[in-house]
């Protein structure tokens, strides 16, 4: 038993989980023709929780728990993965890009992100503050007005042949190499 | 009940953005710089098995197992695929998250992006309250 938490706690390879997330998406669709939609999560909780008198948030949320079971499990796996099969070792990036990174100010690597921007702390720093409540907001209502994320768009829409889905994936990318390359480097120099 | 499935399903979903690292900040700065393969090898595959995996499932005429005909979702155009996918992605681009790998974090014990959480709840809500205003 050992010897197979053991292996499953090495970081898996491309060619083990995407094919796996690719399984996730078809068996979504035989079970009852759901796409796999995670930023749709956020309006249903927005609709269950303040939903005041805003139109787009007027609906049957009840009717989408599949969606909200399914990122509780998505919390869950993460707790599982973090603890039982829990991969001790730091993540294996580019020579490249922890030199960029380093030329920016990310000093630190370890970890899933660097703790100088993703931690309570940061909320104290400009850096954090942008990055923390700046970024999230923009992960929400952009998701939302794009009608998806990379899980409805990238995988789902593109798979099902939909140009409209890769349209939004070469958006998407747009404003992250913009992030990457332009904003990022900008926001660590404040 | 039967929507249990679902959340084990999540928890299969989740360990799986954990343990290949696509939720790390690292690998997307590293995906954004066209600097590994790792992420582009986590996507295409993943698209490609999906793409088979359904025209599998339409071809062989199976039902699905709540026993309906097996339908693809179409997205139609509108502005905010282009205008809201730019947004989303200098989002990415700055937290390294995604709203699935967001939850993945968060359950890993990555508490701070709770913060980064209610700022996503946050976009959400005032995209809907605006959803009128802005082009689509």
């Amino acid at each position: 038993m050992q010897t197979v938490i053991n292996y499953i706690s090495q970081p898996w390879p491309w060619y083990i989980a995407g094919p796996l997330i690719g399984l996730v998406v078809v068996l979504l669709q035989w079970i009852d023709n759901n796409p796999l939609a995670v930023s749709s999560s956020y309006r249903h909780i927005c609709a269950a929780v303040f939903p005041a008198s805003v139109p787009f948030l007027k609906y049957n949320w009840k009717a989408e728990s599949w969606n909200l079971l399914f990122v509780a499990g998505i919390i869950i796996g993460g707790f599982l993965a973090g603890t039982v099969f829990s991969n001790p070792l730091n993540i294996n990036i580019s020579h490249e890009t922890a030199v960029q990174l380093q030329s920016i100010g990310i000093q630190d690597t370890s970890g899933f992100a660097p703790a100088q921007l993703f931690s309570f702390q940061a909320l104290q720093t400009i850096q954090g503050i942008i990055i923390l409540v700046f970024g999230g907001f923009l992960v929400g209502f952009g998701s939302r007005y794009a009608g998806g994320c990379v899980s409805g768009h990238s995988m789902t829409g593109i798979s099902d042949l939909q140009w409209t889905s890769m349209l939004a994936t070469a958006s998407i990318f747009a404003g992250g190499i913009f992030a990457a390359y332009i904003l990022l480097p900008l926001t660590l120099k404040l | 009940m039967r929507n249990f499935i679902y959340l084990l399903i999540g928890i299969f979903f989740g360990i799986i953005l954990i343990k290949s690292e696509v939720s790390s900040w690292y690998r997307i700065q590293e995906m954004f710089r066209f600097q590994s393969f790792h992420m582009y090898g986590v996507m295409l595959s993943a698209i490609a098995v999906a793409l088979i995996g359904k025209l599998a499932l339409k071809k062989s005429k199976i039902k699905s197992a709540t026993g309906k005909e097996i339908v693809t979702g179409k997205k139609k155009y509108h502005h905010g695929l282009v205008i809201g996918g730019v947004l989303f992605g200098i989002g990415w681009g700055l937290t390294g998250v995604c709203p699935g790998p967001l939850y993945a974090l968060i359950g890993k014990g990555m508490y701070a992006l709770i913060i980064l959480f209610i700022s996503a709840l946050a976009g959400t809500w005032i995209y809907s309250f605006f959803r009128e205003k802005l082009p689509h």
